[in-house]
């Protein structure tokens, strides 16, 4: 930590510079890394040590109540090595794991990074349309509610958002699907294939996050507007609406880059409601299913993966912050905590 | 706040005074309305909850055979759905088990929260770093994925998935009472309590909750609307209520397969749901003054 805080000084050559940024990323991997390890940790603790017994959970499945004769159990227990104790079962998982397997899924009995891969696909069209979705949605409201001078509609834009973060997703879908598909007939109801079936449910899984880009966007154009540079920029015969989109917005934006790791949990996360609204098929649509046989590898591994994703965009989005404003490259812990 | 903003914007001759007061008289008005209405429809809730026989007109799960899928009107408010039961019983007796759920979330994530948070950022140090790596080992698993990883453990129902939600949210509410602790403790008046003789434990208890107790508060409003909200994801997945039992989520969920023709079905229950997630996102805003 302490070789992050040291501030960089303004006169830093530029390789100096260079050195200092890949030594804080290296860093921020390694604690990618050990913050990965962790999550791994707490899947172990939560799935295995609960209450249930895993095992039982697997072989009863959905519930169907089938007799499992006891050689039976403990060929699984070996199987999915929960043959030993606590420890030695969490560090064969994370050996398994650190040579680059997940485990079997017992519901699809298949390898379970086959099926997160093979999910991917859709899953990655839907959270990237329902991304740029929210991304326009959410400063096109805030950077209205800023321009507009109409008192009225400057209300109406900035009460918005709270409601958009107060909207359920699969209501959103569901009225989605009421208007578009059932009333007007525009858009299909389901299905996996078209570009058309992918625009209602980006528009639904969009919602919540363009809510919190508008939410944290307008907060910060409404602190950049009181500052001086904004005022200074008035006095030199700036339009207010330059003032916004050239002053304002420039430094308001940021702090919203640097969410991007929680908007795109939201967005994988949200998928598992939103997929089962449109029937569609992706890792939302896979997440629900282990969940519902209680597949306990597959869920950890998809629990696993998204913890990966949310480390790994993160740091991809401290850097771009980095990159986009250079008062915080003079202290490059800046962006660390 | 919206009011404030538009106060300190510098307005060019707005020589027009009878607008500008009426404007004032409106804002003025708002802020007391809003406040108002919003802790309304609170109470509105909490009371179906507690007394859903006083405010359902009808039984929510006697079915009328006469009666399928009656659009809302005079005779039922929210309609009926497919074999003929309230809409609106259903919704006003669904209260009791999705607020008691939603309680239940918020009280485990502020305990354990506290728990955790609160000695972190009074005892700092070498405790404060360890925690606070753990807390963003939690952050970094979306919160919904952690409450499913909870259900998939403890397997569907009611009180199983506020667990989840529950434990979902002791991050949050850890994170949120050690930055409070942190601020309040390098405060003067924490500086005057040490210096007049009153021991650490003693000092939290008289002077660091009840100054970081407000905040908790207002954040535990807004984290009951998630709660609510969370828990309707669940139980529309399926992992709430069993079947007969009426809860906001399932309730939509149900409707959704008579979505192509009978609209209130989902929009109502969901509505009931958004109008009170909102009302208790804007009494939080009121109560936690950034």
């Amino acid at each position: 930590m302490s070789a992050e805080t040291t501030s960089l000084s303004a006169k830093a050559d530029p390789a100096h510079r260079g050195a200092r940024l890949l030594r804080y990323s290296s860093t921020r991997l390694l604690n990618g890394l050990l913050v990965a390890l962790g999550a791994y940790t707490i899947s172990y603790i939560i799935l295995y040590f609960l209450p249930s017994d895993p095992v039982e959970i697997m072989l009863q499945g959905g519930g169907d109540g089938l007799y499992v004769t006891p050689e039976q159990v403990e060929a699984a227990r070996r199987q999915y090595g929960l043959d030993g104790s606590p420890l030695a079962q969490y560090l064969t998982g994370l050996l398994r794991i650190a040579s680059g397997s997940l485990g079997d899924s017992i519901q699809f009995s298949a390898p379970v990074a086959e099926l997160i891969s093979r999910a991917l696909p859709p899953a990655l069209a839907l959270a990237v349309l329902a991304g740029i979705g929210a991304a326009l949605l959410g400063a096109g409201i805030a950077l209205l509610a800023h321009l507009t001078r109409n008192p009225a509609l400057r209300v109406l834009l900035e009460a918005l958002p709270p409601l958009g973060a107060s909207v359920p997703v699969f209501w959103v879908g569901l009225l989605l699907l009421q208007a578009f598909s059932f009333g007007f007939r525009i858009f299909p109801p389901m299905g996996n294939d078209s570009l058309a079936s992918l625009v209602l449910p980006a528009l639904a899984l969009s919602v919540p996050s363009a809510a919190s880009i508008a939410q944290v966007l307008s907060r910060n154009l409404a602190e950049a507007l009181t500052q001086p540079y904004c005022k200074y920029a008035r006095m030199k015969g700036c339009t207010h609406a330059q003032v916004v989109l050239r002053y304002a917005f420039k430094n308001a934006l940021p702090p919203v880059v640097g969410m991007l790791g929680v908007i795109i949990g939201g967005l994988l996360t949200g998928a598992v409601v939103t997929e089962t609204v449109f029937t569609r098929e992706g890792l939302g649509r896979l997440t629900e299913r282990a969940v519902t046989f209680q597949d306990i590898p597959l869920v950890q591994g998809i629990v696993l993966f998204c913890a990966v994703v949310f480390i790994v965009v993160t740091l991809v989005a401290d850097l771009l912050v980095l990159l986009l404003d250079p008062r915080t490259r003079r202290t490059l812990g800046g962006v660390a905590s | 706040m919206t009011g404030e903003s538009i106060a300190n914007r510098p307005l060019a001759g707005s020589a027009d005074d009878s607008l500008g007061t009426l404007r004032i008289r409106l804002t003025t008005l708002a802020r007391l309305a809003l406040p108002l209405l919003a802790g309304l429809v609170v109470l509105t809730a909490f009371l179906w909850a507690v007394f859903p026989e006083v405010f359902a007109p009808r039984s929510p799960t006697q079915a009328l055979a006469s009666a399928r899928l009656q659009p809302p009107g005079t005779a039922f408010l929210f309609g009926t759905d497919n074999i003929g039961r309230d809409l609106f019983s259903r919704v006003v007796h669904g209260a009791g088990v999705s607020i008691a759920g939603a309680s239940l979330a918020v009280l485990i994530g502020l305990v354990a929260g506290c728990m955790i948070g609160v000695p972190s950022g009074y005892i700092g140090g070498r405790l404060d770093e360890v925690v606070m790596r753990v807390i963003d080992t939690l952050l970094s698993i979306p919160s919904l994925l952690l409450a499913l990883m909870v259900v998939t453990a403890l397997g569907p129902g009611t009180e199983n998935a506020a667990v989840a939600v529950g434990i979902a949210a002791i991050a949050t509410f850890a994170r949120l009472s050690r930055t409070q602790v942190l601020l309040c403790r390098s405060e003067t008046y924490i500086e005057a309590a040490r210096l007049a003789g009153s021991s650490s434990l003693y000092t939290l208890a008289r002077h660091v909750l009840p100054n970081i107790a407000p905040t908790l508060l207002g954040v535990a409003v807004l984290e009951f609307g998630l709660a609510l909200l969370a828990l309707a994801g669940l139980s529309f997945l399926g992992y709430g209520a069993a079947a007969p039992t009426p809860e906001w989520g399932s309730l939509v969920a149900e409707g959704r397969n008579y979505i192509a023709f009978a609209w209130w079905l989902t929009t109502l229950p969901g509505l009931v749901v958004v109008t009170l997630v909102l009302s208790l996102n804007y009494l939080s805003s009121l109560l936690v003054r950034r």
